[in-house]
């Protein structure tokens, strides 16, 4: 699923905030103004102040002397700041999680949020009719990325909503400031003439770097997605992380043992209490040498079953070395991911592929030998003997082709087939005897030919012309003759297989 | 009198077996045509929830055996049951499978460097119940080992098949049958050119509370078929038979 960003942008948030407070100020002049420098700066402006010519960074004096009765109040430091937090915090009935952008504006995380209010139009209504109520003016919008949303919100003259994928053309029309440049840098590129996005953006991008700097290249990725941006939400997600201080530092196996089952059981009730399973989990050692030691565990299947995850620890304990002893365990849970609550099975009547059991069972193997080492084999439309199967690691991958029993196929299968010495009658037909391994074997009954052709698309060769054949005592072999029969190449006859 | 004398002698023995680990299966794999070889076991049921011994020398007596095992295979492994394969030098082929009637997708293989891992991922795996059968191929194994295998497989009900290659002695242990399996000529009937359905001698060299045997066997249509004509006696055949 691809993740959704809303951006909120208060148009005039501590204005709107004072008129809410005062009402008799609405369509009223007034201004916001704190100490700076010896001299009073204007920090915030009402609509109407605006409207008669008077912006954020005047000196009081000049404004007052455009407007005689405009009115003061003084700002205090850090009051956007409380703003946005308190407007944060409200915003967590829209997505839990929720981060404020300073100076004037708001990131939500709407990754699978929107559909709860019936589509992210309506999502997005809710949000602006709900603040404007309040009596803030916001402007919002939704994209794949903070940048996208954030460029959007401000600038963006179509529409609100940026389907997923479509951050770039969405960003064209719209000027450099809309990829939150530092001042300077949107100087630059104003005094280059390059009004829009779309007149740089194309641009190559050792060029860019050596003109403006990494910054606007990071800006750019991050707007486009190429480049992840995490956003610090209001309200922190805790991490899957258990920690167990020890009064003595703990040097045995046994103790060890006792402290990763502690751990195990408070952070798997945490996971089971979120419906979460842990794929990978870590557990550190921190020693009293300074040292940390850290064994790790993987599992196929989310998992947050105490029993099965301590056994894969289990086998890992004894290389955990506690030398002079360990005082602090830490267990983590880096991957975590949803559990789908199963049925428990009616009857025990075996185990399935997608049994709990077996991926218990695998994980366990895994856990020694390597994941590399399990695998399941499912066909593939290749007649070519070596591709006709292919690995999957998976354990509920189905076959996309019924498996072929229409041509037989040898039990054994040699990993490369083998040149054997033959004597053939006359070409395209099997051979009359054969040596393999300085053993001869008169060959009594046989089949074939079978021609599979080397898929050309993939790789080039001779083709080769299978026989299955049995010998005076019954064995059976699958032989080939690779390429056609040719006078001057005697020995391309191969063994590829026993047949049972 | 001698009646109730034979019920008791029968009473008796059944306690014993039950004593010796052979338990009642409740729900038999019917191996169709299978029922001469089966008549060699205690109660005459091919002991599932047991662990089989298979011997091969060259690598034609290696593919009879899987084969065989795989017709052994099919109907444990009904209903989506999985088997695993557990092997450090694998040479078989899993698209054979299907022709004796085994899903290869069912089954899983575990490839692992040395054999010593073998016999411990065969005692992990034996001891998950549900798995239709455990295979692992191991050259040797010890009579300590053997018998862990035994004690996992009592637990659990699994099948165990272990398939030594090129056996390097061969000394007691606890598997309930060693098996041997030698190519036969087939035979395509009706002096038809070709080859005909795989025919294999299976030899019962040991078993425990019954009677080894040897039988000549065939896997036709999706069964095994005891064959009754005498192959003995019968003469390699002098013309080639080319399809």
């Amino acid at each position: 699923m691809p993740k959704r960003f809303v951006a909120i942008w208060f148009r005039h948030l501590i204005t709107d905030w004072l008129i809410i407070r005062k009402p008799e100020l609405l369509h009223q002049p007034f201004i916001l103004a704190a100490p700076d420098h010896g001299r009073m700066m204007i920090t915030a402006a009402s609509a109407a102040a605006q409207a008669q010519g008077i912006f954020v960074g005047m000196v009081l004096a000049d404004a007052r002397a455009i407007v005689p009765a405009l009115q003061v109040f003084n700002d205090k430091p850090g009051l956007a700041e409380q703003l946005l937090k308190a407007l944060c915090k409200w915003c967590i009935r829209y997505t839990p999680v929720a981060a404020t952008d300073l100076p004037d504006g708001l990131i939500l995380d709407a990754s699978g949020c929107a559909h709860l209010w019936g589509g992210e139009q309506p999502y997005l209504q809710e949000i602006i009719t709900r603040l404007k109520a309040f009596g803030y003016h916001v402007r919002v919008a939704i994209a794949d990325t903070i940048g996208t949303a954030w460029a959007v919100a401000r600038y963006g003259r179509v529409t609100c909503i940026i389907k997923s994928g479509e951050q770039a053309t969405a960003l064209l029309p719209l000027p450099p400031a809309a990829l939150r440049l530092e001042p300077d840098l949107l100087e630059r590129l104003q005094k280059l003439g390059l009004y829009q996005v779309c007149s740089f953006i194309n641009m190559p991008r050792s060029a860019l770097r050596r003109r403006f700097g990494q910054a606007l290249l990071g800006r750019m990725d991050q707007a486009l997605g190429r480049e992840e941006e995490v956003i610090d939400p209001l309200l922190p997600i805790p991490p899957y992380q258990e920690r167990l201080p020890c009064l003595e530092p703990i040097l045995t196996a046994t103790g060890i043992e006792i402290a990763l089952q502690r751990l195990l059981e408070t952070l798997c009730s945490r996971l089971q209490q979120k419906g979460k399973g842990l794929r990978t989990a870590v557990l550190k050692a921190y020693r009293v040498d300074g040292k940390i030691e850290q064994v790790e565990i993987g599992t196929n299947r989310a998992s947050h079953n105490t029993r099965h995850l301590f056994k894969l620890f289990e086998n890992k304990i004894p290389t955990i070395e506690p030398a002079l002893g360990i005082e602090l365990f830490i267990l983590e849970a880096p991957h975590v991911e949803d559990v789908s609550p199963q049925q428990e099975t009616l009857w025990t009547g075996g185990c399935g592929l997608e049994s709990i059991t077996l991926a218990q069972l695998t994980d366990r193997l895994a856990g020694k030998t390597g994941a590399h080492s399990i695998r399941r084999y499912l066909p593939v439309q290749h007649y070519w003997p070596e591709r006709s199967i292919t690995p999957t690691a998976s354990m509920l991958e189905k076959p996309a082709t019924p498996w072929r029993t229409d041509h037989p196929r040898p039990m054994q299968l040699l990993r490369e087939p083998e040149p054997v010495e033959v004597s053939a009658p006359i070409p395209d037909y099997p051979p009359m005897l054969f040596t393999y391994k300085g053993k001869l074997h008169y060959i009594k009954k046989a089949d074939g030919p079978e021609r599979i052709e080397r898929e050309w698309w993939l790789e080039e060769g001779p083709h080769r012309d299978y026989y299955a054949v049995e010998d005076q005592d019954g064995r059976r072999y699958w032989l080939f003759r690779s390429g056609h029969y040719d006078v001057n190449k005697p020995h391309c006859w191969y063994i590829h297989g026993f047949f049972a | 009198m001698s009646a109730t004398k034979k019920e008791i002698i029968s009473q008796l023995q059944k306690e014993l077996l039950l004593l010796q680990g052979f338990k009642p299966t409740l729900n038999a794999a019917v191996h169709a045509g299978l029922e001469p070889v089966e008549a060699a076991f205690p109660n005459a049921v091919f002991p599932t929830g047991a662990v089989h011994e298979f011997l091969s020398e060259a690598a034609e007596q290696a593919a009879a055996t899987g084969g065989f095992i795989a017709g052994l295979l099919a109907p444990l492994m009904q209903q989506g049951r999985v088997c695993i394969w557990i092997s450090a030098a694998r040479t078989l082929f899993p698209p054979a499978l299907a022709a004796f009637g085994v899903t290869p997708d069912q089954i899983i293989f575990v490839d692992l460097q040395r054999e010593r891992d073998v016999l411990w991922a065969m005692e992990e795996a034996l001891k998950c119940e549900g798995l239709a059968a455990v295979v692992g191929e191991m050259r040797d194994i010890s009579f300590t080992a053997s018998r862990r295998l035994q004690l996992a497989v009592e637990q659990s009900r699994v099948t165990g098949f272990i398939l030594r290659h090129q056996p390097r002695d061969l000394n007691a242990n606890a598997c309930v049958a060693r098996w041997r399996v030698t190519p036969l000529h087939s035979e395509p009937g009706d002096n038809m050119p070709g080859i005909g359905f795989p025919r294999w001698r299976i030899t019962l060299l040991k078993v425990r509370n019954g009677k080894p045997g040897e039988w000549p066997l065939e896997w036709a249509q999706g069964r095994f078929n005891v064959i009754t004509e005498n192959i003995a006696l019968q003469p390699p055949a002098d013309v080639r038979k080319i399809g």
